[in-house]
């Protein structure tokens, strides 16, 4: 995959702009973080990219959109739904095929949450729903990643593990983080947001986290 | 208090009803009234089950009819509901809920006859109609996040079956079962135009006088209608829909040429069929409108607004009777049972009952709309106020309803009487098949006399007025800011 030039990126929140005009390119390998204060656009500027690349990319929103009702397996399988046919989509719903549950047992087993894949996702914990969509995300197979505070409810150890795995399975990824120093050490490069626009914007093997401290 | 418009318009509607009153025709005829209602209590202290084994047949007709109707209105709705959409199939499906299920059972009884199919499409019709327009506003409600995030290509198929239909599912069970519930009255009364159903049952009991075996239906309809969680299980629901239709019974074969004659020669208009043309139309619709029509809609209307602030009164009055800011467990679970037989009881069963009492007039009808429909209000705002805490200190007894409860539940009452408003009326229009003069009086005269010409106009009208107090109900809801939600 070539690198992504995203163009024109604004939005208006009623009738005052929010984000933008701004523009943004990001090269093929690189694992670039959103940074900057909550409210700064981080989120709304994720939302236009996925629109950008015409939903062909992973995504973890913040709100995760997971299906209460459906147990963790749908959840996760439905990145795939447009790879089979109909009766095939109708019969998982129903008895899942082995071969899908294993790779999504597996995903499950990486996440650290392997004997969760037939509770229904309205019964699980926050935590463990954001990892729900960590893996749908994971299971749709797009080589790029947005993501939108994946990590936020995961505790220390867990968050380095999945930042480390997402960074090192997807070719190529935009993340917002309001983590600093996970994004310093997972990302190459760190973009930070101010008012809608860029402010920031420096491989993260120049920076220190002090110099981040002043967008916020 | 009188600049919330909650309260002016609470007002307009009391002083409509009171002279409404002045107008109305209430009044209790019969020599002995309270004797007989006296004679009708003994009757449902000594039900008598097993005077004829008429009875179990009637509980199994009944049944049969509900499930085998409201599951082909629940498939037809459902189907409805992904095009609701689309104006014309909401105008569609507005029209057929408006015509009551009784209208459509007078109409196919005049070209299917006694046959099976009768009953089952005069609850399937109106039926699929509600389940279109509630089932489109579940799914509208729907969480749009997951369906945003399917990979492009999903078919849309997959798509509704996996982003959709889960999280809409306990919602969209739940409106079908209470329906299912709703079926079970429909089906019941439906034996009041001759089919073998429950309402059958009760008239020639009525008509003979014997009031325990009239007593032992009416508590052998309770008992089905509360033990419905009971018998009502997902596992068990298979077995209901696919043998309801087995249970129908055999009815009258039907004749096709009554059905051709039906729509190429009966409901023309008089005029139209004996070849006076255009010229002849318009004074036969100037004599239905001034002899059948005016006269039909004054008296409906009339009595619809009698029985809108009556049901409002009695549910204002009934709700403390289950809330928990009042009384003690004996006597809420009392209000339980007494609010559970005022809803489960179809009005048109108690303005029957009350009828053959009291005599024709206005009154039975608005006392049997009002126990039903407040027993329904007053079941819902009492659930409601179950949810309000008040403080340690909050006033007691009629302060406490006066203070604490009635401002902070009048919206949500309101809310729910707007929205029964055009229910009321379809069964006031209904209860004219009993003798009062409302609008289903005219049709049953028309029906009796063999113009059906007539009938089909008269309910048009019908049909039109309930789409008109409908659609003035939800101007007034959405003037006042009134949430409502379909379950009522």
């Amino acid at each position: 995959m070539p690198g992504l030039e995203f163009d024109g990126l604004t939005a208006s929140f009623n009738g005052e702009r929010v984000v933008g005009p701004l523009s943004l390119s990001v090269g093929e390998g690189e694992h670039v973080a959103l940074v900057g204060r909550s409210g700064a656009g981080k989120s709304t500027l994720i939302k236009l990219m996925y629109e950008q690349v015409e939903h062909e990319a992973s995504l973890i929103p913040q709100d995760l959109g997971l299906v209460n009702a459906l147990p963790v397996f749908h959840n996760v399988f439905m990145g795939q739904l447009q790879k089979h046919s109909v009766w095939y989509n109708t019969w998982t719903l129903l008895k899942p095929f082995r071969k899908d549950r294993e790779a999504v047992a597996s995903l499950l087993e990486e996440l650290g949450m392997p004997e969760k894949q037939w509770i229904p996702a309205a019964s699980l914990s926050g935590g463990q729903r954001q990892r729900v969509a960590i893996a749908r995300a994971f299971y749709r197979g797009s080589p790029l990643l947005l993501a939108d505070e994946p990590i936020s409810a995961l505790d220390g150890l867990l968050g380095h593990h999945v930042m480390e795995w997402l960074t090192s399975h997807f070719t190529t990824s935009v993340v917002a983080l309001h983590d600093v120093e996970m994004a310093l050490k997972y990302c190459s490069r760190i973009v930070g947001i101010q008012n809608g626009q860029i402010a920031l914007d420096a491989p993260a093997s120049e920076l220190a986290p002090a110099d981040i401290m002043t967008l916020y | 208090m009188f600049s919330y418009p909650t309260v002016r318009t609470s007002l307009i509607f009391l002083a409509i009803a009171v002279a409404g009153l002045l107008v109305a025709d209430i009044a209790i005829t019969t020599a002995n009234p309270w004797q007989d209602l006296g004679r009708f209590f003994l009757g449902v202290a000594t039900p008598n089950f097993f005077s004829t084994e008429g009875l179990a047949t009637a509980l199994l007709r009944t049944i049969a009819f509900a499930f085998v109707g409201v599951t082909l209105g629940s498939f037809f709705g459902f189907l409805l509901s992904l095009v609701y959409r689309f104006l014309p199939v909401r105008i569609f499906c507005a029209f057929i809920r408006a015509i009551h299920e009784l209208f459509w059972a007078l109409i196919f009884l005049q070209f299917f006859g006694f046959h099976p199919l009768t009953g089952v499409l005069a609850i399937a019709i109106p039926y699929a109609g509600i389940f279109a327009k509630v089932y489109s506003e579940i799914l509208e409600e729907a969480d749009q996040e997951p369906t945003r995030l399917l990979p492009p290509g999903t078919g849309a198929i997959a798509a509704f079956l996996y982003a959709k239909i889960p999280d809409c599912w306990v919602q969209l069970r739940t409106y079908t079962a209470y329906r299912l519930e709703c079926g079970l009255r429909s089906s019941a009364i439906l034996g009041f135009v001759g089919l073998p159903t429950l309402g059958f049952y009760l008239e020639s009991s009525f008509s003979m006088g014997m009031y325990s075996d009239a007593g032992a239906m009416l508590i052998l309809f309770y008992v089905l209608i509360a033990t419905m969680p009971l018998w009502l299980k997902p596992k068990l629901l298979p077995i209901y829909i696919l043998g309801a239709p087995f249970f129908l019974g055999e009815g009258l074969p039907i004749v096709w040429g009554n059905v051709e004659r039906f729509f190429t020669e009966d409901i023309i208009p008089a005029p139209l069929r004996d070849g006076e043309g255009l010229a002849g139309l318009m004074p036969w619709l100037g004599d239905v409108m001034v002899t059948e029509a005016l006269p039909g809609v004054w008296n409906t209307v009339v009595l619809t607004q009698i029985a809108l602030v009556a049901t409002g009164i009695l549910s204002l009055l009934a709700f403390p009777l289950i809330s928990k800011h009042f009384g003690g467990p004996v006597r809420r679970t009392s209000g339980h049972v007494l609010l559970v037989i005022a809803r489960s009881t179809p009005e048109y069963i108690l303005a029957y009952i009350l009828l053959q009492l009291w005599g024709p007039s206005m009154l039975p009808a608005v006392v049997a709309l009002a126990l039903h429909n407040g027993g329904i209000i007053g079941h819902l705002i009492g659930r409601q106020s179950n949810t309000i805490h008040l403080r340690p200190d909050a006033p007691h007894g009629f302060a406490r309803y006066t203070w604490e409860l009635v401002p902070r539940l009048y919206r949500p009452f309101l809310a729910f009487l707007f929205y029964r408003w055009e229910i009321i009326m379809r069964e006031t229009a209904i209860l004219g098949i009993l003798g009062i003069y409302t609008l289903g009086f005219y049709v049953d005269s028309a029906i009796q006399n063999i113009r059906f010409d007539r009938a089909m106009l008269l309910i048009l009208i019908t049909a039109l007025l309930n789409i008109g107090v409908d659609a003035l109900g939800r101007y007034i809801r959405r003037k006042l800011a009134l949430q409502t939600m379909p379950t009522c």
